[in-house]
């Protein structure tokens, strides 16, 4: 059954996947537009966009995982998920700069500066930056052992990125404590299995 | 009453519904606001100030009552049983008891008042108020030598409230004001607003608005006032002391650990709407800053 359905996995095409994938931010700039996300369509799509930029890192995570324990082998898809990850944690901070903060430098500065959730958030985008630019076939061959190494930082942009949902927050809120709580689990996961390795050897 | 607030705004921004209704009052407060402009040292801001339309004040609201999201009221707020409705007035007050929102409204000027309202998540709306000034029920009631303080507390019902069914905050919602801001003209209980009867959503049947003071501090569905001599807890404030002040009044220097406090955005203004700056006391500088003469700001925040 599992084998079936890799099977017919490696016969699809990635490509798709990255139309498939922004169709979302297509939908919510349109309902933007339209009136669509209510009276205050900012706030609106910089949350959607966040979360869903979450969504795709997190799936770019679970690839292993579902590989190990449940035979599922995704490993053709696991780059879209992480770029388009990277595209719609661009997308939400383009939305913040733009049509948040109107490009006002100087409040933008003092943000980054000043307010520790936007300046966990900016990192978390800066650590993505190396990886989305070592996301070609060719920079995976010819950096070999060290492109591994370069991308165990999605690990800690992830959980930066689940942090920044939740320091958002004036309140606990259980959404973005879930997003936290998936995004640790998924590091947490490599992490016991880098020990049990170490331990074998 | 050393004189009675107007309105810095024309006809021309009221509803005719509103204007209609207020005519009077606005006809009789002309000739005192042309006095108080005199003597205003600086020049109050004047931009164009458009009310945001009844859609909009009434479907983005912050009431966590009912739920944390913005559209949480709207969609819940039905549920909420408005009549009958009393409040408690007790504390340091020369006629304490239980009042219908009856006997509270009974002599009462219902006036309208247009006023900026800014929330501290840096958005805002400008909204037409209906209601009557906080100072003439405390006059009424009687505010004994000694008291200092108004504390106010929100009504508590989960079960037609959902939102304190989990203890997001510590119910039932407080707030506070300074007696003299309390008794300040700006200071309004609001019963309404486009001359409509107040929505739950924005705190049926009777909340405060503080105009220069950020949104959180216009407590909503209040049932009960206690005139006290010490400053009352109030709920922003026992969340998260840091962010929260007891003053929390509007002001763009005094900066904010979450969010900047140097300009806004008015609701309505769809996905391309500008960032606008923010007014000092939001844009009640002239009306206000007396109150908090040898104040440091920062301190008092």
């Amino acid at each position: 059954m599992i084998d079936t359905l890799n099977q017919t996995l490696r016969r699809l095409p990635e490509w798709p996947l990255y139309f498939l994938g922004f169709l979302p931010a297509a939908w919510l700039l349109w309902l933007g537009v339209n009136g669509g996300l209510g009276v205050e369509p900012i706030k609106a799509l910089e949350h959607e966009l966040g979360v869903i930029a979450l969504q795709f890192l997190i799936a770019a995570l679970l690839v292993t995982p579902l590989r190990r324990y449940a035979g599922l082998n995704l490993l053709k898809f696991r780059r879209a998920f992480g770029l388009l990850g990277f595209g719609y944690v661009c997308l939400h901070l383009l939305t913040w700069l733009a049509l948040d903060m109107s490009f006002l430098w100087g409040q933008i500065a003092e943000d980054l500066l000043e307010r520790p959730y936007i300046t966990i958030g900016m990192a978390a985008f800066l650590l993505l930056l190396p990886l989305a630019l070592t996301s070609t076939k060719s920079a995976i061959r010819r950096m070999g052992l060290r492109w591994h190494k370069l991308h165990r930082l999605s690990y800690v942009a992830v959980v930066l990125g689940g942090l920044h949902f939740v320091m958002q927050e004036k309140v606990w809120s259980l959404q973005s404590l879930a997003y936290l709580a998936i995004a640790v689990a998924v590091v947490a996961m490599r992490a016991l299995w880098l020990t049990r390795r170490v331990a074998r050897s | 009453m050393a004189y009675r607030w107007k309105n810095d705004l024309t006809h021309a921004d009221v509803t005719p519904k509103g204007l209609f209704l207020n005519r009077r009052q606005w006809m009789a407060g002309a000739g005192a606001v042309m006095g108080a402009g005199l003597i205003g040292g600086q020049a109050r801001a004047q931009e164009a100030l458009e009310p945001n339309t009844f859609e909009e004040i009434t479907s983005y609201n912050n009431f966590y009552e009912f739920g944390t999201g913005k559209t949480d009221p709207a969609a819940y707020a039905h549920m909420l049983t408005t009549d009958p409705w009393s409040i408690e007035i007790d504390g340091m007050v020369d006629n304490p008891g239980v009042y219908s929102l009856a006997e509270i409204l009974e002599g009462m000027t219902i006036e309208e008042r247009i006023y900026r309202f800014r929330c501290v998540e840096a958005w805002s709306m400008v909204i037409p108020w209906n209601g009557f000034e906080l100072a003439d029920l405390l006059t009424r009631v009687g505010v004994q030598d000694g008291a200092q303080y108004v504390a106010f507390e929100t009504l508590v019902r989960p079960e037609e409230m959902p939102g304190q069914r989990s203890p997001i905050l510590n119910w039932p919602y407080r707030e506070g004001l300074r007696l003299d801001e309390a008794m300040h003209p700006l200071t309004l209980m609001a019963t309404g607003l486009y001359g409509e009867p107040m929505p739950n959503q924005n705190g049926a049947p009777i909340r405060l608005v503080v105009p220069w003071k950020y949104g959180f501090k216009s407590i909503k569905s209040i049932v009960r006032i206690t005139l006290t001599d010490e400053e009352p807890p109030t709920t922003w404030n026992m969340q998260n002391s840091r962010e929260y002040g007891f003053y929390s009044n509007v002001n763009p220097e005094v900066d904010h650990p979450r969010w900047s406090q140097a300009s806004e955005r008015r609701v309505g203004g769809g996905l391309f709407a500008r960032r606008i700056p923010t007014l000092m006391f939001n844009g009640y500088e002239d009306e206000v800053a007396s109150l908090y003469e040898g104040m440091d700001l920062s301190e008092y925040f």
